[in-house]
């Protein structure tokens, strides 16, 4: 394996934001190696790397690709969703602190194979050191013309743009985040239409996460071929692996698809905090379904063998909970995580996940009763799948996976707090009166 | 009314657009940046500097939970609550910075310096428990580092 270098995306060279130290290690030789090749043949390239989106759906990138129309009298655009919204989930922002000039190549690469006129690259708003950082680096590509007109002295010209997002974890979501490009409310959109048909400004626009594109330039240098046999034959390549939660050594690991997920949590991690035993991993980012912590053997960090564990690859953003922790505790933040960030464009969703929170607050209290586990579940049921976007069912999977592998918890709360433990809310929270 | 060097500066951004309703919301950026909050008046000041309809300010203005709908202290205190933050103790960091402070979640001192937000993951999660102070990110909190920074804050 000596072949593969173990970081693609964030290699340990010192100052490799600069873009004379990026170029000193290859950089930029990808989007000339680009230019010089037939739009059809780079797109064949990533097709053959069987990249797949890093953004949580995990869709084939080069498809992706593929569906942008090749005559067509508008404009077409690129959306980099760097909106990393999803709790768990911070390896964008690692990217454009360490190596934003291979995500800006890895944008022209897509660029050219699409024929767009202009990248937007959407940040979210709080993200201001690392909006100015990926700026700074655009403006120096600018300045040595691998961006705008007539890049590299070809005749092929575009631009990259920052869009500074504004708090709303909705906008992550493609469509909510064309329409906040585009200065509305970040609603989702009923597809179809698609975005290669119907896009940003109704023009053609494919949209990738900020890792997916940072993987083209190594595709493009390396081949397809090479790039496919790292880690897992169906979902290869390497991951940023964001681990966070109750373990020794929190962080961004970046290693090859497929690793074990009691290596990443063990060997890489640090192990969990004063030795402690695993009482729930949710692998993904708060989205996807949890597993228990006797469910970890033998699970790696693919889609496939997460899809056969009942959950998914999602962002990659692994959360571990040691065995002291309070899972509906943690159950009942993420449900008022998702009914805070609810568009409320959809009834199930706006009206669910807000019925959940209030559900779960029950449990919290001695209010809860037997029937509400099922009422919980019913809830979560009847969201699922019902919702123009993904929100909706993030913040059903959850609620359903706690009920099935901890149903006992549940159970456990049922009149078992005495009253004078009742949840009242601590008095920081509670509004100042009169 | 915002300053010539901030109109230049929205002159400079339509280049990137195609229309002007693109640009709400980063000039909703700029106007919270120059007046700290975005009041009713403001919105009024946008949808007449774009040409849009003022309901479609307001709306966008309410919808994103970075616009200031009232006005904040010169320290905008944003403590993360979200999972991996609370799985290490998020909960006791947003109520010590109430209690040093005096004051609730979403209220401002009376001396107009500091306000403080309890807030959705900040993308943080490996350095948690986390706040943001105005633009910058505190990690790793613990009880010394927020006394020490509420020390040079002051």
């Amino acid at each position: 394996m000596s072949d593969f270098p173990d970081k693609l995306l964030l290699p340990d060279i010192p100052n490799l934001h600069r873009i004379d130290v990026y170029e000193q290690h290859g950089g930029y030789a990808a989007i000339r190696k680009a230019l010089a090749m037939t739009t059809d043949a780079v797109i064949d390239e990533v097709k053959k790397s069987n990249l797949k989106g890093r953004g949580g759906a995990g869709f084939p990138t080069g498809l992706k690709w593929t569906f942008m129309p090749k005559q067509t009298s508008k404009p077409k655009y690129l959306c980099a969703n760097g909106d990393e919204g999803e709790p768990g989930t911070f390896k964008d922002r690692q990217i454009f602190e360490l190596n934003p000039h291979q995500f800006i190549e890895g944008c022209l690469i897509a660029s050219y194979a699409m024929g767009v006129r202009a990248t937007y690259v959407y940040i979210r708003g709080e993200y201001v050191k690392w909006i100015n950082i990926l700026q700074h680096a655009i403006d120096e590509a600018y300045a040595k013309n691998y961006i705008g007109n007539k890049i590299c002295g070809t005749n092929f010209s575009t631009d990259v743009y920052i869009v500074r997002g504004a708090g709303a974890y909705i906008c992550g979501e493609e469509s909510s985040l064309m329409n906040s490009i585009e200065g509305d409310r970040g609603y989702p959109r009923v597809k179809p239409p698609f975005p290669a048909q119907v896009g940003l400004w109704g023009c053609p626009t494919t949209i990738n996460n900020i890792e997916t594109l940072t993987n083209i330039p190594v595709i493009m240098n390396r081949g397809g071929d090479w790039y496919s046999k790292i880690g897992s034959s169906k979902h290869p390549g390497t991951l940023l692996y964001g681990i966070s939660g109750h373990v020794n050594k929190p962080g961004v690991y970046e290693l090859p698809t497929g690793v074990l997920l009691t290596d990443l949590i063990h060997k890489h991690a640090g192990g969990i905090h004063g030795g402690k035993k695993i009482k729930a991993v949710i692998p993904g980012g708060s989205s996807t379904m949890w597993l228990r912590g006797d469910e970890l053997e033998g699970v790696r960090m693919d889609a496939d063998s997460l899809k056969a564990a009942g959950t998914s690859i999602g962002t990659a953003g692994v959360i571990v909970m040691d065995e002291d922790t309070d899972v509906l505790k943690v159950l009942a933040r993420i449900t008022h995580f998702y009914h805070h960030e609810s568009c409320g464009q959809c009834t199930p969703c706006r009206e669910g996940c807000g019925w959940m929170e209030k559900i779960l607050k029950r449990f919290m209290s001695v209010d809860g009763n037997i029937e509400d586990i099922d009422l919980l579940l019913n809830v979560a049921n009847n969201i699922e799948g019902n919702t123009v976007c993904a929100l909706g069912d993030a913040a059903a999977w959850p609620v359903q996976s706690v009920i099935k592998k901890f149903r006992e918890e549940f159970e456990k709360r049922i009149g078992k707090i005495p009253a004078e433990n009742k949840y009242i809310p601590p008095p920081h929270l509670v509004a100042k009166s009169g | 009314m915002l300053t010539q060097e901030n109109l230049n500066k929205i002159e400079e951004l339509k280049k990137r657009y195609p229309d002007t309703k693109s640009l709400t919301i980063p000039v909703l950026h700029i106007a919270q940046e120059q007046y700290g909050w975005i009041s009713e008046e403001t919105m009024k000041e946008i949808a007449k500097l774009l040409n849009l309809p003022v309901n479609h300010v307001i709306g966008v203005a309410t919808f994103y939970t970075m616009f200031n709908k009232k006005p904040v202290g010169k320290y905008h205190i944003q403590v993360c609550t979200n999972i991996s933050c609370q799985l290490l103790g998020a909960e006791k960091i947003s109520e010590y910075i109430c209690k040093k402070l005096d004051i609730r979640v979403g209220g401002t001192t009376d001396d107009k310096m500091f306000t403080i937000s309890e807030v959705e993951c900040l993308g943080s999660c490996g350095t948690a428990p986390m706040m943001q102070v105005n633009d910058d990110y505190h990690e790793n909190l613990t009880i010394e580092k927020i006394d020490k920074l509420l020390k040079e804050l002051k």
